[in-house]
């Protein structure tokens, strides 16, 4: 380990903007921000499953609120979901006293649930679409059977929808990884938050967001292969045969 | 030829001439960032105003060209000083040495002290690192509050960084904050006398040490303006002596 520090430090000397000091906050900038959109998309995820079954549903009641729900989050930008969910809590008189204060005064807690309704709403319609599109003929197939509709819902057509919609929840993903850059707007330090903090300090926007830029990207790069890799797994069936 | 193409070319032609009379400093745009009150801020009907919208036009009328103010966030200013986006900055922009290896400074106009401030009720009685410890510190990003608290603060307390000294004071006013680091007319103006009795001064008004503080707030031009900055100096140091530069002084922080 000491080794390794002045190996970095002899590779950093001469230079005034990538210290140590910066890199460390570059460092922690990418831990906070794997973890908000990690943890945003697993819950997100979660979120979404039922929901996007229930905005198929026959009944008004069901239907119509998350629709209206998925409506408000796609149709709002993010940053003003975030303005309104950190800056807009505060005016609801008293909340300092009561013990939703506790989650709500850092600003990681806010951030993290308006991302998780942002993205929990765009793929809760990615889910519908391809639930919609499951093949008629599997469907009577199921029913013909005497399967449940849960017993249905779970061998057949789930497993096929989450299949069919990989491709676009992968793009999903990249969406959110981009979007998390506004949460420097709430003090949070995640990547882009330190970029900003580096260009404030040393005036040097090429090289703070350049850097950045180049660490966004390897995030990036490594999702890409990862749902190509499931896409190849899971969607074998899918590609031309012979191949 | 029509008179009015004759009447508008004469006119063109008068433009030209008036410019170029005064060719040796030009009329500029000065970038600002607002709002930071008392400094720079808008009146409730969007007017610009403030110590250093008022001097700066003093300084303009007194060098005998016109400028227009341009409102750019803090942490692009220098950025778009560079860029050509304006000329010069004058937005409370404290001189120091990182600032002079990328700008060009005037004379200091003015030397405000930073300040702690917190609420009333805070039991804070001297910031030091062992008092602030797991504490949250609000500080506008990149300004020489921010490298200050930064270093001496940085390992032991959180520091909660602002894109506006507004949002800043929105997070005081939740809670979110426990103490925030302010040049004291701004935090005075915007935390003190807007909500009288909720927040008090923390410690002393510090300036030391000089290499976080500097010399006090000064006009910022590109390297090679130099006609320009020596235009302003002069000016300066004539309202300083004609009574102008008090005057300005006085309506905003009391006389000295």
């Amino acid at each position: 380990m000491e080794s390794l520090t002045t190996w970095i430090e002899g590779l950093l000397a001469n230079n005034d903007i990538f210290t140590l000091q910066t890199l460390s906050y570059y460092g922690e900038g990418l831990t906070t921000t794997v973890q908000l959109v990690f943890l945003s998309l697993i819950i997100g995820l979660i979120l979404a499953v039922p929901l996007a079954i229930g905005r198929g549903s026959k009944h008004q009641w069901i239907k119509m609120p998350i629709f209206f729900y998925c409506y408000v989050f796609r149709g709002t930008p993010l940053l003003v979901q975030l303005y309104l969910i950190y800056y807009g809590v505060v005016f609801i008189e008293g909340i300092q006293d009561t013990w939703l204060w506790v989650i709500l005064e850092k600003p990681f807690v806010p951030a993290l649930i308006a991302f998780t309704l942002n993205t929990a709403a765009y793929t809760t319609e990615i889910f519908r679409g391809a639930i919609k599109s499951t093949a008629r003929g599997e469907i009577e197939a199921a029913r013909a059977y005497g399967m449940s509709w849960w017993l249905m819902m779970r061998r057949i057509v789930l497993p096929s929808a989450f299949r069919r919609a990989l491709p676009a929840y992968g793009n999903e993903v990249i969406f959110m990884l981009h979007a998390s850059a506004i949460a420097s707007v709430v003090t949070i330090m995640d990547l882009t938050g330190a970029a900003r903090f580096v260009y404030a300090r040393f005036y040097a926007p090429f090289d703070a967001f350049l850097f950045v830029a180049a660490i966004y990207l390897c995030l990036t790069f490594s999702i890409l292969y990862l749902f190509r890799y499931l896409e190849k797994r899971l969607l074998a069936h899918l590609k031309p045969s012979g191949q | 030829m029509k008179i009015q193409t004759i009447l508008g070319i004469s006119l063109i032609g008068a433009t030209l001439f008036a410019t170029s009379a005064n060719a040796d400093v030009r009329d500029i745009r000065i970038g600002v960032d607002v709002p930071y009150e008392p400094m720079e801020f808008r009146t409730p009907d969007g007017e610009l105003t403030g110590f250093d919208i008022e001097l700066g036009n003093a300084l303009c009328a007194e060098i005998g060209i016109q400028c227009e103010w341009v409102v750019q966030g803090w942490d692009g200013i220098i950025p778009g000083l560079m860029a050509r986006k304006y000329d010069a900055i004058m937005s409370s922009m404290t001189i120091n040495d990182d600032r002079r290896k990328q700008v060009l400074f005037s004379d200091p106009y003015f030397t405000p002290p930073s300040a702690w401030f917190a609420p009333s009720d805070s039991a804070i009685e001297v910031p030091y690192p062992q008092t602030l410890e797991g504490m949250t510190i609000g500080v506008q990003r990149g300004t020489l509050q921010d490298n200050y608290v930064t270093d001496n603060f940085g390992d032991v307390a959180d520091v909660n960084r602002y894109a506006t000294a507004d949002d800043m004071v929105l997070d005081m006013d939740a809670g979110r904050l426990d103490i925030v680091f302010l040049d004291f007319p701004v935090g005075k103006a915007t935390l003190i006398d807007s909500n009288a009795g909720d927040y008090k001064v923390i410690g002393e008004m510090i300036t030391e040490p000089k290499e976080y503080f500097g010399d006090g707030f000064g006009i910022a031009f590109r390297q090679r303006d130099e006609d320009l900055a020596q235009a302003f100096n002069e000016a300066l140091s004539t309202l300083k002596d004609n009574g102008t530069y008090e005057e300005i002084y006085g309506e905003y922080f009391g006389s000295k």
